[in-house]
Formats: structure tokens, C-alpha cells, sequence
């Protein structure tokens, strides 16, 4: 039976099975029935257990699940798996008869037995349902069924086709017997879970060894805005390894794509970035656009800083004191601190004169406008085009210079309040006293 | 002969105004340790008043539908010469007045003014203690803020757990299933209308009643003056004890605009039907007790819905509360002792509770 190739140690594993699987064959056929003859009575009344509601038998079970490595099959874990659920026996991947209680027959060569399948040989087997629209359409009419052919213009794909038996096939990253729906959040590749299965060979740096690329791809993800909102905020929207590279066809996105594959979410981001100067420019150095500002794995939540001329700043990585580019910068820098320093200005008055008890929601609603205008602006710089920028820029100058007179004109309305308030507990007071005198003068010398 | 003189007799004439003025002339109210207590029925009619005449200038502006509830508040507190401070009065004198009104029946319970012949003086005081609340719960709801429109969903839902007619009642009061633009405007016939009518003709039969009987003097004061009648003090009402009593009114006032202008009303967000419920959903605090109590009973009791107990065993208290007078008949003794101990045990049980609801939050 196929066991779950687990990365780097499952290769080794599996390069060892290969060979025990030649060598010593009639040894494993002799041990496995001694084991089942051994098993028989424990697995008597499971079997019977199994059988009560009239389920197909799966007699590979029977002796698998009481077996440790490298035979052992996790009987829970198959039960609950995608293939058990859909009624999917041992047998649909590594043949035989299942129904059979003679381990002869049952693992004999005429049930079309295969034994172990081949790492080479997985994704074809995967593929021989999977890639069946006819097939997969009996469970699932909307299913996907072209992941063989992505995933033969993957990376992967194509160096095993080589020959390369170290690269992922389909059980390294869905497991083998615990497939799960990649909507259930216990599976291998549900959004929150493919960073992690991609980390188990992307992150060994001695097993990533001998091709030759970085492995701190999950350590930097780890830091970035994308991974923040994903396993932080719980989004499953956000970005994972796959939402870039693809799952099947996975492969890095070319200096030319990767434009492409972040707009699929930041598309304002993109057209600002091609109705600007380094759309041509960058294309003409040969660097991925996106990437160079703001980096492909860590990437951290932008912000103002990075734009501009001074400490922190990115545009200084290629644009000096003097030239236009630099310039400009500086500019949309100033532009971008100057709204939002309006806006907490704003927001700091109308806080106060909230707190003062004077109603400010009308104003503190129209000051969201202006903070979209910041956000607005925030995604104008992408064009680096300065004017771009500041129509936004003033477009929310304009809105809090109103809010801010609303919060000058309401702590105003609070002073008089209270100034109000001081004159007529002052009037009170005199009443209290003269009517205090009155009661006094009438009852002096009369009693009640 | 001048004018003044020829108005009175042209009133005397037709309404008998010699007799009203001897009446006033004549009538005097009991001075004794505890004649501050006299105040507070006062104070709650003065208050009264200003939600009367604050509540006709916000129907000015206002306007009844889920479409301009708040945003007709709103322009009251932000447009309207003077309309933060009528609503913010409007706000704190309905709170002010239902906490005078409670204070005001405690203080006649534990002084047993009550007693024969005063019962129907405490039955109207007990049902305009009821519309008061009645106007607030109603009136919680008009701005149509978030705060109020989910505290409003739940005061319904509770109201609606009653036995029989609890589905009956929750349609009732909310105009339909759920709590809507319906419920709005019903709230608001019920708030400026149905209540006041009935709380003025209420109002009316008490005041009548308060100076037919004249101002109650306790037991214990009373067996004191019998045992030295030198002691017996009284002071006229007109002017003397009109004079205090619009003493305390100013003092009302005066605290009345201090709230108002340090801490007016919030208005908060507007209600949306379709948002889920934000945390903290509560009602006003006079009826905090009661929701919290609803809370700690468990959701069965043997073969009953714990919820249902609790709203009848709330119902029975407030029907045996109101019906005391017929208890207490004049007995003495242990009667007397039982009676008083559970007015202080209802008394403790409500400011823990509501204390307890605030900082359990």
C-alpha cells in the first residue's frame, strides 16, 4: 500500500520501500501474514462491526489499520477522507480485492493488485479520475478537472517528467489516504494551511539543496502584511503561496507577469502604475514591477514613509538629489503627510468637542471623506506622476479644512454652553436665596 | 371699583372662586422630621411639566419614520436654535422624573401614607408610576438609534414570553413581527398621545385626591403629637409651603441645566435592521434589575421555562406591591413588620441588582 510521501524524510523513505519492495518481497508477504493471522481475532468483531450495515468490506483495513510503519493505514483519517466519504476503497488506487478475507487473493496479481505506487507514477493515477470531466462530474458538476495538465506545466510536473523523483506530486502536498476538500479546514491545502505545506520541502534548506534556491520563503511571508491578514485577521481571501504561484501550475511568475498576478487583487494599483513613467522604465531595466518596491514574500503593509526622499524611504534606492524622479518623490511624500496630519488635526477636534457633549457625527461622517481621499491618493502614487497625486491631496484638504471649522465652530458652541450654564445657575441661585428670604420675613415673629 | 376686583367677582359668579381661595387660605401641611419627604410628589409633577413642554417643541422637528427618526434628532441637536439643549432636557428630566417618581413611592410606602382613606391616592400614584415607564420605554425608541432599537427588540421579546397572551402583546407593541418602522410609529402614538392622556386624567385624580385627603402624617409622628399635642406643628400651604416646594423646583432646574449643558443626551448611530446586535445591549437602568434578574434565573425550572417564572414572579410582586394598602389594613404588629421588611428587602434587592448590572456590565 502507497504511504504518505512526507517531503525530504518521505523520499528517503520511499527510496528505501523501493528497494525493500524488490528485494525482499516474499519476506513482507510472509511477515504481513503472520501479522494477519496474529490480527484476525482482534480484527474479527471490527470487521463484523464494519460489515453490520450492509457497507462494502474492506478487508485491507483490517489488517493495515493494526499495522505501524511502513504499512500502517490510519483507519480514522482514511474513514474521513474525501475518497473513503465518496465510497472510494483502497483498491480503486492500489487494486486488488478488498472484499477478499484470503490476503492471497485479496493482494494476488489476478485483482489486478499494484502494491506500492510509484512517486513517478502518482500523479497519473490522481489523474486518471481527476482529469475525467465525465468521471468527477458524478460528484461534483462544478469540480475542476485540469489539474494534470497544470500541473505537467509546473515546475514540478516538468522535472519529474525528467525524471526527478524528489519534486511534489499530488499526495506530497493533499497526503495520500487523508485527502481532504480544500474548503475543510483540517486539509493540507486549505488557504490557511498551504503556507505550511509548501514550507515542508520550500523551507529544508538541505533538502531544497540541490536546486539551488533560497528557502526563506515562508520565514519572510511570515513577517508580511499578506500572511498577517490570512492566519491573523482569519481572512481566507488573502494571499497564500498558491494565490501567486498557482497550485498545480505552480511556478515563479516571470519579471513580466508578476504585475499581472498582484493585480488580480490591486487592480487600481495597476492601472495608476501603467498610466505612469515606470511601467516603461522598469520593463526596460528587466525588473518585475511590484516586486521592486515592495518586495514578493515579506511584504509589509506600506506606508508613507516608504515614499519620498528621507529615512525609510524606497524611491532613494534609485533616484538621487537633483533628478526629476527625486523630486517628485519628495513632493508626493509632503502631499501624503500633509492631508493625513489635517486629518488627525480634525479628528483631534472633533474628538474634544465630542467629549464636550457637542454633536459632531455630521462632521466626523464628512471626515471619512477625506480619509478616502487619502487612500485615494495612497494609490495614485503608483503613477509617481506628482499632479496625479495631489488632485486627490486637495480633494481632501478641502474637506478637512469644512471639518476642522465644524470642530473650531463646535468647541465654540461647548464654551457657550457652559458659559450659559454658569450665568443661569447664578440666576437660580439669587432666586433661591431671595425666595429663602421671602419664607424667612414672612414667617418672622408668627411662627408657621 | 377696579378691574381686578370686578374679574374675581365675574369669577366667583361662575366657578366659585370665594371658596377655592378659602380652601388654599385655609390649607395646611403637617411640618415634622420627615416633611422633606412632601417634596418629592411635587418635584415629580414639576418635572412633569418640563417633559410636557419640552416634548411639544421636539414634535416640532421630529418626524416619526425610519427614514428621519435620527436624522430629525440629529438636526434637532445640531441645527435647531437651542435644540441640543431641549432635547438633552427632554432626556434627563424623563430620567430624573422616573427616579423623583420611585423615591416619592418608596418614601409613601415606609411612611405608610397609604393608609385608609388614601388607597386610591396610592392605586393612581402606582398606575402613573406604571405610564411613566410606559413613557419611557417608548420614548428610548424614537431617536432610532442602535442602543434603543435592540434594547427595544429584547424589552419586546421579553414582554412576548408571557403566558397566553405574550405573542398577542409582542405584535401589539412591536406593529407586526419584528421591531420596524411600525413599531416606530406606534411607539410615538403611544409616547405623545395614549400616555399623556391618560397620565394627565391620572395626574389630575391624584393631585384631587392629595388635597382632598391633605398630606399624610406617619404613624409614628402621629402617636407622638396624640402623646403631646403642644408638639403638633403646621405650616400654610399657600404661600408657605408653595414657596419651599418652588425652592426645590428651582433646585431641580438648576440641576436639570447642569446635565444638560455638561453632558447632553447622546444621540449614537443609527439603527440598522440588517446589522448584528452590538455588545453592551441593555435597557434603561430603571428596568436593569429586572433584566439582570432574567440572567441568573437558569433557562428550566423543573417543568417551567425559567424566563416565564421570572416575568410572572415580577408580575405578582408588582400586583401585590400596588395592592398593599388592602394588605395592610391599619394592622399593627407583625403585619406591620412584615409589610416594612419587604419593602426594604425590595429596595435592597433593586439597587444591587441595578448596581450590579452596571459593573458587571
Amino acid at each position: 500500500m502507497l504511504r504518505r510521501a512526507d517531503g525530504p524524510s518521505g523520499r528517503n523513505r520511499n527510496e528505501r520501500r523501493a528497494r525493500w519492495s524488490t528485494r525482499n518481497k516474499l519476506w513482507v508477504s510472509l511477515l504481513a501474514s503472520c501479522a494477519f493471522l496474529l490480527a484476525a481475532p482482534v480484527v474479527w468483531g471490527q470487521t463484523q462491526g464494519s460489515n453490520r450495515e450492509g457497507a462494502a468490506p474492506n478487508t485491507c483495513l483490517d489488517c493495515h489499520s493494526q499495522q505501524g510503519p511502513p504499512f500502517g493505514i490510519n483507519a480514522d483519517e482514511f474513514s474521513s477522507s474525501v475518497h473513503a466519504q465518496k465510497g472510494l476503497l483502497c483498491t480503486s488506487c492500489h487494486g486488488g480485492d478488498s472484499s477478499s478475507d484470503d490476503m492471497t487473493q485479496a493482494m494476488g496479481t489476478a485483482a489486478g493488485f499494484k502494491g506500492h505506487i510509484d512517486r513517478a507514477q502518482i500523479p497519473a493515477l490522481c489523474g486518471k479520475c481527476h482529469s475525467d470531466a465525465a468521471y468527477m462530474r458524478g460528484f461534483n458538476p462544478s469540480v475542476r478537472t485540469d489539474q494534470l495538465s497544470q500541473y505537467k506545466t509546473s515546475v514540478h510536473g516538468q522535472r519529474l517528467a525528467k525524471g526527478d523523483t524528489h519534486v511534489a506530486v499530488c499526495t506530497d502536498c493533499h497526503t495520500a489516504h487523508d485527502i481532504r476538500p480544500p474548503n475543510d479546514p483540517v486539509s493540507s491545502v486549505y488557504p490557511t494551511n498551504v503556507a505550511k505545506t509548501c514550507a515542508r520541502c520550500h523551507a529544508n534548506a538541505d533538502y531544497m539543496k540541490e536546486y539551488k534556491i533560497p528557502t526563506n520563503q515562508y520565514a519572510l511571508y511570515a513577517t508580511s502584511v499578506h500572511y498577517d491578514q490570512l492566519m491573523v485577521q482569519g481572512d481566507v481571501s488573502a494571499p497564500t503561496c498558491s494565490t501567486c504561484h498557482g497550485s498545480h501550475g505552480a511556478a515563479p511568475p516571470g519579471v513580466a507577469s508578476v504585475e499581472n498576478v498582484c493585480s488580480t487583487c490591486h487592480v487600481v494599483q495597476q492601472q495608476t502604475f501603467d498610466s505612469g513613467p515606470h511601467k516603461g522604465a522598469f520593463a526596460a531595466m528587466n525588473v518585475a514591477a511590484c516586486i521592486v518596491c515592495h518586495t514578493n514574500h515579506g511584504i509589509q503593509k506600506p506606508t508613507d514613509t516608504m515614499m519620498g526622499t528621507g529615512k525609510g524611504a524606497i524611491c532613494v534606492t534609485c533616484h538621487s538629489d537633483g533628478d526629476p524622479g527625486y523630486t517628485a518623490a519628495a513632493k508626493m511624500h509632503a502631499d501624503l503627510v500633509k492631508l493625513d496630519d489635517e486629518i488627525g488635526r480634525s479628528d483631534e477636534i472633533l474628538s474634544r468637542a465630542e467629549a464636550a457633549g457637542v454633536e459632531v457625527g455630521e462632521a466626523q461622517l464628512t471626515l471619512k471623506d477625506a480619509q478616502d481621499d487619502l487612500t485615494k491618493a495612497r494609490v495614485a502614487i503608483h503613477s509617481v506622476r506628482p499632479d496625479v497625486v495631489d488632485q486627490d491631496v486637495q480633494a481632501g484638504l478641502k474637506v478637512t479644512q469644512s471639518t476642522y471649522q465644524a470642530g473650531l465652530a463646535a468647541m465654540a458652541e461647548s464654551k457657550y454652553r457652559r458659559t450659559g450654564l454658569a450665568v443661569s445657575l447664578i440666576a437660580i441661585v439669587f432666586v433661591l436665596i431671595a425666595l429663602a428670604l421671602l419664607i424667612r420675613k414672612m414667617e418672622a415673629g408668627r411662627g408657621a | 371699583m377696579g378691574v381686578l376686583h370686578r374679574v374675581k367677582n365675574w369669577l366667583d359668579e361662575r366657578f366659585g372662586w370665594h371658596e377655592i381661595r378659602a380652601f388654599i387660605e385655609h390649607k395646611t401641611v403637617p411640618v415634622h422630621r420627615y416633611s422633606y419627604w412632601y417634596f418629592l410628589g411635587g418635584m415629580t409633577l414639576f418635572l412633569f411639566i418640563i417633559q410636557v413642554i419640552t416634548g411639544i417643541l421636539l414634535l416640532l422637528y421630529y418626524r416619526p419614520s425610519t427614514s428621519e427618526a435620527y436624522e430629525s434628532v440629529q438636526y434637532i441637536m445640531t441645527q435647531v436654535p437651542f435644540g441640543w439643549l431641549v432635547r438633552s432636557i427632554h432626556s434627563w428630566s424623563a430620567n430624573l422624573m422616573i427616579f423623583t417618581a420611585v423615591v416619592h413611592m418608596f418614601s409613601v410606602f415606609f411612611l405608610k401614607s397609604y393608609r385608609k382613606p388614601r388607597e386610591l391616592t396610592w392605586l393612581s400614584g402606582m398606575l402613573l408610576l406604571f405610564i411613566v415607564l410606559g413613557f419611557g420605554f417608548s420614548g428610548y425608541l424614537l431617536p432610532w438609534n442602535t442602543l434603543s432599537f435592540f434594547a427595544t427588540k429584547v424589552g419586546t421579546d421579553i414582554a412576548g414570553q408571557m403566558p397566553v397572551v405574550g405573542k398577542w402583546i409582542l405584535v401589539f407593541l412591536r406593529g407586526g413581527e419584528d421591531v420596524s418602522g411600525a413599531t416606530l410609529t406606534r411607539f410615538f402614538g403611544f409616547h405623545v398621545a395614549v400616555l399623556p392622556g391618560i397620565a394627565t386624567t391620572l395626574i389630575a385624580l391624584h393631585v384631587l385626591l392629595v388635597q382632598r385627603f391633605g398630606m399624610s402624617v406617619p404613624p409614628s409622628i402621629e402617636a407622638e403629637w396624640e402623646a403631646r399635642p403642644t408638639e403638633r406643628r403646621e405650616i400654610r400651604f399657600f404661600p408657605n409651603f408653595l414657596l419651599r416646594e418652588l425652592m426645590a423646583w428651582y433646585v431641580a432646574l438648576a440641576i436639570l441645566g447642569g446635565l444638560a449643558a455638561l453632558k447632553p443626551w447622546e444621540l449614537g448611530m443609527k439603527a440598522d435592521a440588517f446589522a448584528a446586535a452590538p455588545p453592551g445591549i441593555r435597557p434603561e437602568w430603571y428596568f436593569m434589575f429586572m433584566f439582570e434578574t432574567l440572567k441568573f434565573i437558569p433557562a428550566k425550572i423543573a417543568w417551567f421555562e425559567g424566563e416565564l417564572l421570572g416575568i410572572l414572579g415580577f408580575g405578582a410582586a408588582f400586583l401585590a406591591w400596588t395592592l398593599v394598602p388592602f394588605f395592610d389594613g391599619g394592622r399593627r404588629g407583625r403585619a406591620q413588620k412584615l409589610i416594612t421588611g419587604a419593602g426594604v428587602f425590595a429596595l435592597a434587592y433593586i439597587v444591587v441588582m441595578t448596581v450590579y448590572a452596571y459593573i458587571a456590565k
